[in-house]
């Protein structure tokens, strides 16, 4: 591909994005979401576990809190704050531990086929046979409740999800004239999987990956909603909601506030996700 | 048919078997000894052993899970820790409760999602269109528990039409208080299927409706509702049923946070009381019950795509 054509490419993928309004508004959320959660030691006002009983369960815009306070009296927005990095981080580490996994096997199992693709496949059918949810449990269950132990958990469930995905457009890619005429001039295996198989996976890689992460941020806080992932006094978004929809009927701030900051978040990376797809790789949208 | 039927059942049984081996794997992969789990921390090497001895855990791994497998072929799951009863009548009581909640969550998915899907796709660019793709939107970004938190402040706290809790025993009782305080958990974990639903039905009709077939319904002078509810969701209807079986899975996942949310007393809420007791016979056999019963749902999907794609058969 020449340059001329290349940037008309990438000029058209631009246009495409920026066309859909909401994806933009989705990658404005995405942003936000992502500065306060790499700012947040310099963004919270106060530290998240400092308690002070006198004021537990303050609403908001109340003696000098702008979210009030939980149940132990501790500043919302700060425990929103550094939650927002809990939850993010939790949620692209188990995304990347499920992209290098999952997309490796799909890369190797499309490019050489046979046994192996037999092999992995069969192994992927095993675990898409276990509601979604359930695996993650049975895997907490078997390494305890925790933090790193419940981003294994959710990033094995995902593994699936990335592994048909990038096996698909390895799939398709293998068959194209160019792969066979970098073959025919005597690139070998590992070359032609590298340079010229796996880059032209990445807008794939991408639009999975964006669409992916809205799930992992849900599927997270599942988990530390019920407990099995991050313990307290870790501030985190599910765990917010845990805590505070016990006092659903005397500060319902304590639980609504986490609960609609997972939501929004969500949103913008399904909308983002939406939007990329459309921009990059249109084929899966199906 | 019958041939396809064959090949279809046979083909369940190397996945059963694969799910069986996971599940005894990654449970007896986990750090710490159940036996001393079980004894407390006053046991002593020997009663250790002797209860390895008991539970049969002193045989090589490949025994011990050929041993396992005969009995949950038997439909003996083992014995839980902490109730010191048999796991199996347990695990059923618990997902007659699970059963219930994910079939009216189903209900209001297929009643909501497909509805609106199909009038999206007839009225396509239209305020309706706009209003339900948005929420649908909406509904696939919130997460089921955060739902639940909602619908009980505004139906059960504010207007109280609705309880937020205290089903203790849904099967053998009064119909009435059943579905009374069904509503909310089946509403909480059905909308965000229906949001998943509509936008699969949307697309799968919108491309349907531009077909010949659809123009050649309409030429010859077939009512509006036949060309759409006869001629169109049957040809929509393969991939809305693809959906539908991933949905169940998402059903039976999703069920175990709310039943948290609503203390709804299924297989969900018994099993994370049973990570956090470590009990492991039960989580295993939780899992296990549930997993069989979604490769079994997934059996009768892709028999429904037979019926539904007589192309199938012959593939």
């Amino acid at each position: 591909m020449d340059r001329k054509s290349f940037v008309r490419t990438r000029s058209g993928v631009y246009r495409r994005f920026y066309k859909n309004r909401l994806s933009f508004v989705g990658g404005i959320i995405v942003l936000f979401a992502l500065i306060v959660a790499i700012f947040a030691p310099w963004l919270a006002p106060q530290d998240p576990n400092q308690t002070d009983t006198r004021l537990r369960l303050s609403p908001p815009r109340t003696h000098n809190y702008l979210l009030g306070t939980d149940e132990f009296g501790r500043d919302m927005l700060s425990r929103l704050i550094w939650g927002a990095r809990t939850t993010l981080l939790v949620a692209f580490l188990a995304t990347l531990m499920a992209l290098i996994v999952g997309g490796l096997l799909g890369l190797l199992s499309g490019f050489f086929m046979g046994w192996f693709d037999i092999l992995v496949m069969r192994l992927i059918d095993i675990l898409m046979s276990f509601p979604y949810f359930m695996l993650a449990i049975a895997v907490i269950a078997a390494l305890g409740p925790g933090l790193f132990n419940g981003m294994i958990a959710i990033a094995i469930v995902n593994v699936p999800f990335f592994t048909r995905i990038i096996r698909g457009v390895v799939l398709s890619l293998r068959e194209m004239d160019y792969v066979e005429a970098v073959k025919v001039l005597g690139a070998g295996n590992f070359r032609v999987l590298i340079h010229h198989i796996l880059l032209n996976c990445i807008p794939s890689i991408v639009v999975a990956t964006t669409l992916n992460i809205g799930w992992m941020i849900t599927a997270a806080a599942g988990l530390n909603f019920l407990g099995l992932g991050v313990q307290p006094p870790t501030a985190d978004w599910g765990t917010m909601i845990a805590y505070g929809r016990q006092y659903l009927v005397v500060a319902p701030h304590v639980a609504v506030i986490p609960g609609l900051a997972i939501f929004l978040t969500v949103l913008g990376f399904n909308l983002l996700g939406d939007g990329l797809r459309d921009a990059l790789d249109p084929r899966l949208k199906t | 048919m019958k041939e396809y039927l064959l090949k279809r059942l046979l083909l369940t049984i190397p996945v059963l078997l694969g799910v069986s081996l996971l599940i005894f794997l990654v449970l007896h992969l986990a750090p710490g000894d159940p036996a001393a789990i079980m004894l407390g921390a006053e046991a002593t090497k020997e009663s250790i052993a002797q209860l390895h001895r008991d539970l049969g855990m002193d045989h090589p791994l490949p025994v011990q899970y050929l041993i396992w497998l005969r009995k949950v072929a038997c439909l003996d799951f083992g014995r839980s820790f902490v109730l010191n009863r048999d796991v199996f009548p347990e695990i059923w009581l618990r997902f007659k409760a699970t059963a219930i909640l994910t079939a009216a969550s189903l209900a209001v998915a297929v009643a909501i999602g497909v509805m609106a899907g199909i009038i999206s796709a007839v009225r396509q660019n239209s305020i309706f269109d706009a209003v339900s793709m948005l929420c649908a939107l909406a509904g696939v970004s919130m997460p089921v528990f955060f739902t639940g938190v909602v619908l009980i402040i505004l139906l059960a706290m504010n207007l109280r039409w609705f309880p937020s809790a205290g089903m203790y025993s849904p099967v053998g009782g009064n119909i009435y208080d059943l579905l009374h305080h069904l509503v909310l958990p089946a509403l909480t974990l059905g909308t965000s299927s229906a949001a998943i639903l509509a936008r699969m039905t949307r697309s799968s009709m919108l491309e349907v409706i531009r077909q010949d077939y659809i123009r050649t319904a309409r030429a010859k002078g077939l009512a509006e509702r036949t060309v759409i509810y006869i001629h169109a969701l049957r040809n929509a209807a393969i991939n809305i049923v693809t959906v539908l079986g991933m949905q169940i899975g998402y059903l039976l996942g999703g069920a175990i946070l709310t039943e948290t949310v609503f203390s709804w007393p299924g297989v969900g809420l018994m099993m994370v009381r049973a990570i956090q007791a470590r009990d492991y016979p039960m989580v295993q056999g939780g899992v296990l019950f549930v997993a069989m019963v979604f490769v079994l749902v997934n059996l009768v999907v892709d028999i429904t795509y037979a019926f539904l794609d007589p192309r199938i058969r012959y593939r």
